[in-house]
């Protein structure tokens, strides 16, 4: 990976960072493997350039944007986030990026748009997870937020991490990340953004609409029916197997300040 | 039969090898945990891995009869201890669930076993390995005579919810526990046919003199 330059923003917690190793060895991104060091291990080949990102749907101005233009045109903050995986393990990363509502407003949505969807690569040829006897999901990726939430200051799109270009198993060229919202969420390698009035698909509520659903907030009070959300283990806390004790889950990861107002008047059990 | 059978005085120490033998896994595992040779989240990989080696060692154990049946190879004598250290692979699995994992807050504990299928499933068996590993013993089998048999029909229904449990605690299955799902599955499935095979084979075996008929002892 590069180095990419970015300018320190206010966002940035004090807890220690997640090491890079860890953040780069320990992922999800089933498109590369199940394992959770395959993405690692599978995704050198994964090729990011070039790499565009169609952006359309309900906007004025849909366009095709190359990544080398994202990197030219949007300022590059560095954000550090906790980031709280849905199977209960948390790491804490110095992402680089910039909001995607700088995004937004380069396309202008129309005041009929409602969400913002999302979309991953499809390149079975370079990603062992989309082709084969088994495969965990039904390719593309796609996720989705409510356009309020993709406004969000805390939301954005990622281009790096610790100093660095992002390395292909955590997303590259170009990732969501939405802080308040389990990992799951921050869909990876995206190619399109597109604006809609409906509710977009997103592919874990597909996969299991009882255990993941649309909103999938940080909530130490909804239990997924696989794993209590109300604790969990940061990765690194312990120097092999002792010494890691499980840390209490907070309220929309520790963001509630910022993002609770977002759901005033909703049951997040229910839009969990 | 013949077949891989040693010496009856090597039978002894090759059954305390295979113990040794099957518990290195889990010594080794636990040796990586140390070190910090298990990945970022090593409590996470050392419980999964012996749950994992329990579920091998269920197998195995289940394995040992048809092997007899259908190639003639004879590893009675190693079924007990398979079917031990498939129990202590389930206890060292448990313990890590109760005290490296959850840290031994029972309010989570309970919540977890009361509220997740998986975990149900996974304390069901080990309570019911606890009766088959104490009955283990010689004296138990003499004891309990045909009982002993019933008891232990026991292990079909444990291998049932072992790897429903491992296949259940996934988000996706994968071609893991899909082949472990086979296994068990075959594994059980023979038992349905058994009688069958038996019958064929002794029907084979009280056959008027053909060539291939063998002597019976």
């Amino acid at each position: 990976a590069a180095a990419l330059s970015a300018s320190p923003s206010r966002y940035v917690l004090t807890e220690k960072p997640t090491t890079k190793e860890d953040a780069t060895t320990y992922n999800n991104f089933y498109e590369f493997g199940t394992g959770k060091s395959d993405p690692v291990a599978n995704s050198g080949s994964f090729t990011t350039r070039p790499w565009s990102v169609e952006v359309g749907g309900l906007v004025a101005k849909p366009q095709i944007i190359d990544i080398e233009t994202i990197l030219k045109d949007f300022a590059m903050e560095e954000r550090v986030y906790r980031m709280r995986c849905v199977e209960a393990w948390s790491m804490v990363i110095p992402w680089i990026g910039f909001p995607l509502s700088a995004l937004l407003d380069r396309v202008e949505p129309l005041g009929s748009a409602k969400y913002v969807a999302f979309e991953t690569v499809v390149r079975p040829e370079e990603m062992p997870g989309q082709s084969g006897l088994f495969q965990p999901l039904p390719w593309p990726y796609v996720d989705g937020l409510r356009l309020d939430e993709a406004r969000h200051p805390l939301t954005i799109l990622a281009t790096g991490l610790y100093g660095e270009t992002l390395p292909n198993q955590n997303g590259a060229p170009l990732r969501l990340v939405v802080p308040w919202k389990y990992g799951f969420k921050g869909i990876k390698s995206i190619v399109r953004i597109t604006l809609t009035e409906k509710e977009p698909p997103c592919s874990w509520n597909i996969a299991a609409p009882s255990e993941y659903g649309f909103y999938a907030n940080v909530n130490p009070a909804v239990d997924h029916p696989r794993w209590s959300q109300a604790s969990e283990r940061r990765i690194g806390e312990a120097e092999g197997l002792f010494g890691g004790a499980r840390i209490a889950t907070l309220p929309f990861n520790g963001y509630a300040d910022e993002v609770a107002s977002l759901y005033a008047g909703m049951d997040l059990a229910k839009s969990f | 039969m013949a077949g891989l059978a040693l010496p009856a005085r090597l039978k002894p120490a090759s059954v305390w090898t295979l113990y040794a033998v099957g518990l290195l896994p889990g010594l080794y595992a636990f040796y990586l945990g140390i070190f910090g040779g298990l990945g970022a989240d090593p409590v996470r990989a050392f419980e999964h891995l012996l749950g994992l080696w329990a579920l091998r060692f269920l197998c195995l154990g289940l394995a040992v009869t048809p092997l007899r049946d259908l190639l003639g190879i004879n590893l009675i004598s190693y079924r007990r201890a398979l079917g031990l250290l498939a129990f202590y692979y389930v206890l060292a699995h448990f313990t890590v669930y109760l005290t490296l994992d959850r840290g031994l807050i029972i309010s989570s504990i309970l919540g977890d076993i009361a509220k997740r299928p998986y975990i149900m499933l996974g304390m069901a068996g080990l309570l019911m390995l606890i009766p088959l590993a104490a009955t283990s013993n010689r004296w138990s089998i003499r004891r309990l005579g045909q009982n002993w048999n019933r008891l232990h029909k026991l292990v079909y229904a444990i291998a049932a919810v072992a790897v429903l449990h491992y296949a259940l605690s996934l988000k996706a299955v994968t071609a893991e526990p899909a082949f472990y799902i086979a296994v068990v599955t075959v594994l059980l499935a023979y038992r349905l046919v058994r009688p069958k095979v038996t019958e064929w084979k002794r029907g084979r075996r009280n056959a008027p003199a053909g060539g291939s008929a063998r002597p019976s002892v």
